[in-house]
């Protein structure tokens, strides 16, 4: 098995591990940071890609990887834009959760 | 070999506490290891452009802009734990997320051999760009409506939390004011350290023409020097109704939108550059684009306007 192949098998069960966060956990800040964990491990898949084109004297194809720091920043802005909005959800009511009803905690 | 096995379980090891935790800043924590730890996979995986980004942007910038939001947020942990799913749909879920990770896996396993790759011809026109980064060239040249589509993002992601002032703050001053102290070890760090990060954020941006580094680098590293002084009361940030701040957000998408236009002209296509001028052009949207990427960062983690102009 190469470094790459190790590492993408590393990305898969990242992904794994942060959609289990993603829906077990009942605080939305819990859910952005199992959010960010799965694009941690779908960037990872990338890298492997980018790895496995390493030719014409280039240790990785770079276009993969151009594409990772594209998402790393979009993924940036949701994450903020998301958090915003949760602290405004928060201002508003005074709780942070997403159920729908109106029953009190 | 051995290394990378270890690391592997590390980023691993530190994904699950940040899913265990109980408490949410202890989780947010280990989110910030699991970015530097990912960083160094992305070293080891040949691709330090990514690995400065993710140190940087994945790991640094939100890390602590999670930081920021569970402080906030503490007192809230305690009322969420009634919502906690079932035991059944949680076993339902480890199941799901099994077979997710399986199903990738074995595609990681079963990808193509020999791998397709574009790295041929992004070396081969590496040298009509000027450029001697490839990613760089990727970024700026192939790929460079990406690029500007990107800047847009983050304009738009800008403009969505400023929309969520309310009435009475709108165009004040984005997040809280902290406290002075002239004498504080946090003023005496800033002051040490900004200069040297301004300078250090505009090296990474200068050099990545021709080694690791590039303008997302080098902005994020501007933008948390920023945060940095706005957080140590050296500057207070700017209200966001600013005019000069506003022409600084909009200027590098909007030069590198009219370079993209003239391509029309000059090169027969958007975005074209003329191979005799490439270098220079790449440059001149870069400059631009570098301040106002650092300038959206840093108010995408100050958050909308909190503090009504005075």
């Amino acid at each position: 098995m190469t470094d790459a192949t190790l590492y993408g098998l590393c990305g898969a069960a990242l992904v794994g591990l942060g959609l289990f966060g993603l829906i077990v956990h009942p605080q939305p800040l819990r859910k952005i940071l199992a959010f960010n964990l799965i694009g941690g491990g779908a960037f990872l898949l990338f890298g492997v890609v980018a790895r496995r084109g390493a030719s014409a004297g280039l240790d990785g194809d770079p276009v993969p990887q151009a594409l990772v720091i594209t998402g790393l920043v979009v993924a940036f802005a949701a994450t903020a834009l998301a958090v915003a909005l949760l602290l405004r959800l928060f201002q508003e009511t005074g709780r942070a959760t997403l159920r729908s009803d109106d029953s009190q905690p | 070999m051995a290394f990378d096995i270890g690391l592997a379980i590390l980023v691993l090891g530190v994904a699950a506490w940040t899913i265990a935790a109980r408490d949410t800043f202890a989780a947010v924590i280990g989110f910030v290891a699991y970015g530097l730890l990912l960083a160094l996979v992305w070293v080891r995986l040949a691709a330090p452009d990514v690995a400065l980004t993710e140190a940087a942007l994945g790991s640094g910038l939100t890390g602590g802009l999670l930081l920021g939001a569970s402080t906030r947020l503490a007192r809230t942990q305690g009322s969420a734990a009634i919502d906690k799913p079932s035991a059944i749909i949680r076993r339902a879920a480890a199941v799901l997320c099994t077979l997710v990770s399986a199903g990738l896996g074995a595609i990681v396993l079963l990808l193509p051999e020999p791998a397709p790759t574009l790295a041929p011809q992004a070396a081969a026109n590496l040298a009509a760009t000027g450029l001697g980064n490839p990613v760089t060239a990727v970024l700026m040249a192939y790929r460079a409506i990406d690029t500007l589509l990107e800047t847009v993002v983050l304009l738009l992601a800008l403009v969505g939390i400023w929309s969520l002032a309310p009435d009475q703050l709108w165009g004040g001053l984005p997040g809280r004011r902290y406290p002075v102290d002239r004498d504080g070890v946090l003023t005496f760090v800033a002051q040490l350290l900004v200069p040297v990060g301004i300078l250090v954020g505009i090296y990474i941006f200068w050099v990545g023409s021709i080694a690791p580094g590039g303008e997302f680098q080098g902005a994020t590293i501007l933008a948390a020097m920023w945060i940095f002084a706005t957080m140590a009361r050296l500057a207070d940030s700017p209200a966001v109704s600013r005019r000069w701040l506003r022409l600084v957000l909009v200027v590098g998408p909007a030069v590198f939108f009219a370079i993209g236009l003239a391509g029309f002209a000059i090169a027969g296509g958007f975005l074209a550059y003329p191979e005799a001028h490439a270098k220079l052009l790449i440059l001149t949207i870069e400059v631009p684009v570098t301040l106002s990427i650092a300038a959206t960062l840093a108010l995408l983690v100050g958050g909308p306007p909190e503090r009504a102009l005075r």
